[in-house]
């Protein structure tokens, strides 16, 4: 190279090339632009959420109503506390692993342990919460019936609280046969048959005075239309098809079955982002133990997995926002 | 804490230089991690798909042409499928599915930028190798995998999917809607969701290359076009890939487990189906959210490809450097909110219409600044009439074609008379297949002696040139007016429709010229494979050009240059400056005493 002239006032500036100008590794800013790429991938979702939502802006699922549930509290009605617990736990994992970031720039290889560790409870706590809220989800608890139309009818008592079926209706049936691929010509799948049949519902209802059919239909105050006594059991007898327990991809006791269907994918999604967290924390936490890291005399690793960490986490922010709290 | 890394970084890339690993046939051909290894494995697979790709348009323009009429071709490549030579309306239906996929996503996306930015990032911005070259060999695995995916597809018994490259639900939703939408669909989408991974992979590489690999004195103004190209194109991939992957996703879903996000009240074979309360709006829209920054994903690279072959083969600085790059970064920009332009006709709300109209009009202003930067760069210049620089100049030509049509068909009250007809096809064929082929093929003829240390023979060029060229018009041109005169795309034959009884002699024209440019590519192809062992050994820097890719040796090493890597000394356009003997100064020559840097 014939450089014995002086380099042009460019060399030494930021953006001037031989050096990083963003002062950040080629690894990181890989990590970096991947969030970016994911951020995307659940924009695409949220932003799907929303327009099917906002097609169905007045049926849609309270979530007030749907999120009631804590473990070993039966029958309480205590809407968004175990799901404010889940955040809450996500983000002090976050904060445990900025935690360990930080002793990981400052080499201390016990403290990056301990933080690892406590990050890596952290994550598995909230995917097993999240575990739990699928499982009660799926099962349900009022049970409704579904009409022609795939609306839903759920039942209130005449102070609006609501009622389970297993309250008022008697299962009067005897042996009921499931419909299966050989005796069916057109047969495609069915689920398993729901607890009551819709004539037992009727004669429920039609035992019970006190008890109203609601709708999904949402008033100017947000709530849901209660029927008078008469139009309650004209709908249930006219247009009841089949009585729905809990939420699945097909139908959902709640609602929309869209509302199902976006939370389990959603949620599930993000779910399994977390567990891949978890499972690359792990990995890490065994390179720290094994001291790869303070052999390389940097802690660079952490750093990028705490950014993947951290992203997901505030994805989780986004998704409590849109599903529980709007 | 950064500093460690820093020299780590460091360290690591200088080794290249000095080390030589022991290489094996393997590390060296398959599993390469050098990028240029890797650009020629792009560059073979997408020539390999491509051929696929025009095999399949020569098939259904003969159907188009002459329609229902038996043919030994069709016999023998279709099978079952062309029972005694008369082409099923299924597989015309998957043909035309298929070409689209592998045209936009296979040749023109990873063999376009997949070939070039592995080739001259780390090349021309003075890298040893890309940042991660175990993610670039894994990128291009990755690709390969998902090409041998699709074409498995093309054998599946119910045929391939065929519910076009834009796989709208439902036909792409219910696996029993048609013979494609079955394991033909499925293997499409698995396909794709390996194409996002591989095209994911690439990008970033790419991106942080051009970020931190830079050698010294290469600032962001002084990078060739090229780079800049290759540098947004990874970025708006990173971008709007990952709501394909979304819209991918949400569709497998209601595919396999029953959700209703595409589908609502659906009644198919005698059955009621459970869907309630999807769109597939929504899918268009997600869809489109991709599909269309992805037409720039294929157009920029060729874009700063021809840039760079105009500017050395007019021998003078590219005209508004600055205005280049902007207009990159405005296009960039503007490719994201545009979408809605392909869903005037899909029951969007009309006020919507003309938002997006308004943006997408917006696009007509940098595409015409690149336009005119373009003639302006060729003016007076002391031309090179190459067949590098015979492409571009075909480029620039059916990118204003196709470009004016554009103005059309982004109006949303004028685009419902020509939507889903040839008028479309006629548009974005030679805006964005014939021009980023074009750009491709302009690349390759000018790249060649650097990727194998051979010269393409060019009067093979010239005769592939001006066949290509006429063929390319001879195709698209008409189409224009059949669209025009209401012939819809996509129909399998028109003879059923006496309205359109005038327009089969067009088509008969359309397809000898497509038929006659088709096989006027085996010349290439020959030119192209026969050169890589007996064509001219090429010199050091064969064009004269001023970038720093022809500062390194001909023989491939890893490492690229022998000794340090140079030092870059001024911008990448300094052609016939004033005050040399020369009509060109690499980027490496430090500026004379007294000498001003044109443009920093």
């Amino acid at each position: 190279m014939s450089n014995t002239v002086v380099a042009t006032e460019i060399e030494g500036k930021a953006w001037g090339g031989g050096n990083e100008p963003l002062k950040a590794s080629y690894g990181k800013m890989m990590m970096w632009f991947f969030i970016v790429s994911d951020a995307l991938t659940f924009s695409g979702f949220l932003a799907a959420y929303g327009f099917s939502r906002f097609k169905f802006i007045d049926y849609w699922p309270i979530a007030d109503e749907v999120f009631t549930h804590v473990p070993f509290l039966h029958g309480q009605e205590l809407p968004m506390i175990y799901v404010a617990f889940m955040t809450f736990i996500l983000i002090m994992s976050s904060v445990t692993m900025v935690l360990a970031v930080d002793a990981g720039h400052h080499l201390n290889k016990a403290k990056v342990t301990l933080y690892m560790f406590l990050t890596i409870i952290g994550g598995l706590i909230f995917v097993g919460s999240q575990a739990w809220e699928w499982a009660t989800f799926i099962k349900g608890d009022f049970g409704a019936v579904q009409t022609k139309g795939g609306n839903i009818l759920q039942f209130v008592d005449t102070e609006g609280h609501r009622v389970a079926l297993r309250d008022f209706v008697v299962a009067e049936h005897g042996e009921r046969t499931q419909h299966e691929r050989k005796n069916g010509i057109w047969f495609v799948s069915e689920g398993t048959l729901p607890t009551y049949t819709v004539e037992e519902v009727v004669n429920g209802l039609e035992a019970h005075d006190n008890i109203l059919v609601r709708t999904q239909l949402l008033d100017e105050n947000g709530e849901k239309t209660v029927l008078s006594r008469a139009e309650s059991l004209k709908q249930l007898k006219n247009n009841g098809t089949h009585v729905v327990e809990g939420a699945n991809l097909h139908e959902n006791e709640y609602g929309s079955p869209l509302f199902a269907d976006f939370f389990f994918f959603i949620t599930g999604f993000h779910g399994f982002h977390v567990f891949s967290g978890v499972v690359i924390n792990i990995i890490i936490f065994f390179n720290v133990i094994l001291g790869t890291y303070e052999k390389r005399k940097n802690y660079e690793m952490v750093e990028k997995v705490g950014l993947y960490w951290h992203f997901v986490d505030l994805v989780w922010v986004f998704v409590f926002t849109f599903f529980y709290l709007v | 804490m950064s500093a460690h890394e820093d020299n780590h970084a460091h360290e690591a890339h200088d080794d290249h230089g000095h080390h030589h690993h022991k290489e094996t046939f393997v590390t060296k051909y398959i599993f390469s991690q050098d990028h240029k290894m890797i650009a020629k494995q792009y560059l073979i697979t997408g020539t390999i798909m491509g051929v696929i790709g025009v095999l399949m348009s020569m098939m259904f323009r003969m159907q188009i042409a002459w329609p229902e009429e038996p043919n030994v071709l069709f016999e023998a490549l279709l099978g079952k499928w062309a029972p005694e030579g008369v082409m099923d309306a299924d597989i015309y239906l998957a043909l035309v599915t298929i070409h689209g996929t592998i045209m936009v996503f296979f040749v023109l996306t990873a063999g376009l930028s997949g070939t070039f930015s592995n080739l001259l990032i780390p090349l021309q911005i003075g890298a040893r190798d890309m940042a991660s070259g175990f993610l670039n060999m894994v990128s291009y695995w990755l690709f390969f995998l998902s090409s041998v995916i699709m074409v498995i597809s093309l054998f599946v018994e119910a045929g391939p999917a065929a519910a076009g490259w834009t796989i709208y639900p439902p036909l792409s939703a219910l696996p029993m809607a048609q013979g494609g939408s079955g394991m033909g669909m499925t293997l499409w989408l698995v396909s794709m969701a390996i194409f996002i991974a591989s095209s994911l992979l690439g990008s970033l590489n790419y991106i942080v290359t051009v970020i931190n690999l830079r050698t010294k004195g290469m600032s962001m103004t002084r990078l060739p076009l090229t780079i800049w190209a290759f540098f947004i194109t990874a970025v708006i991939g990173v971008i709007s890939f990952p709501v394909l992957l979304s819209a991918a996703l949400l569709l497998i879903m209601d595919r396999s487990f029953g959700t209703s996000f595409f589908l609502s009240d659906i009644f198919i074979q005698g059955e009621v189906l459970h869907y309630q309360g999807g769109s597939p709006v929504l899918f268009e829209h997600l869809f489109w959210f991709l599909g269309h920054p992805e037409v720039y994903i294929v157009i920029l690279p060729a874009m700063g490809l021809v840039s760079e072959i105009m500017a050395s083969n007019s021998r003078k600085p590219i005209f508004g450097y600055r205005a280049m790059i902007a207009s990159i970064l405005a296009i960039a920009f503007l490719s994201t909110i545009v979408w809605g332009h392909h869903m005037f006709i899909s029951g969007m709300n009309p006020f919507l219409g003309s938002v997006f109209t308004f943006t997408t009009l917006l696009i007509a202003i940098p595409s015409a600044v690149k336009a005119f930067n373009w003639i302006t760069t060729l003016w007076k210049g002391n031309l090179q009439m190459n067949p590098a620089m015979l492409f571009s100049i075909g480029f620039v030509s059916t990118f204003i074609t196709g470009g004016l049509t554009g103005i059309i068909l982004g109006d949303s009250a004028l685009d419902i008379n020509v939507h889903d007809t040839y008028f479309v096809v006629a548009h974005f064929h030679l805006v964005m297949g014939i021009s980023a082929l074009y750009g491709m093929f302009a690349g390759i003829y000018h790249w060649y002696p650097k990727m194998f240390g051979r010269m393409l023979n060019k009067n093979l060029g010239y005769i592939h040139f001006w066949i290509t060229a006429v063929c390319a018009y001879g195709v698209f041109f008409p189409m224009h007016f059949i669209g025009m005169a209401g012939l819809p795309r996509r129909y399998y034959t028109n003879s059923n429709f006496p309205l359109f009884d005038d327009l089969a002699n067009v088509n008969v024209i359309i397809t000898i010229f497509a038929l006659v440019g088709g096989v006027v590519q085996i010349i290439y192809l020959y030119n192209f494979f026969s050169s890589i062992f007996y064509g001219k050994k090429a010199v050091q820097n064969p064009w004269k050009s001023t970038t720093l890719e022809w500062t390194t040796p001909v023989e491939h090493m890893h490492g690229n240059w022998p000794g340090d890597i140079p030092h870059v000394y001024r911008w990448a356009y300094d052609y016939s400056k004033p005050g040399h003997d020369v009509d060109f100064v690499p980027q490496n020559i430090p500026l004379k005493e007294g000498e001003e840097e044109l443009q920093h």
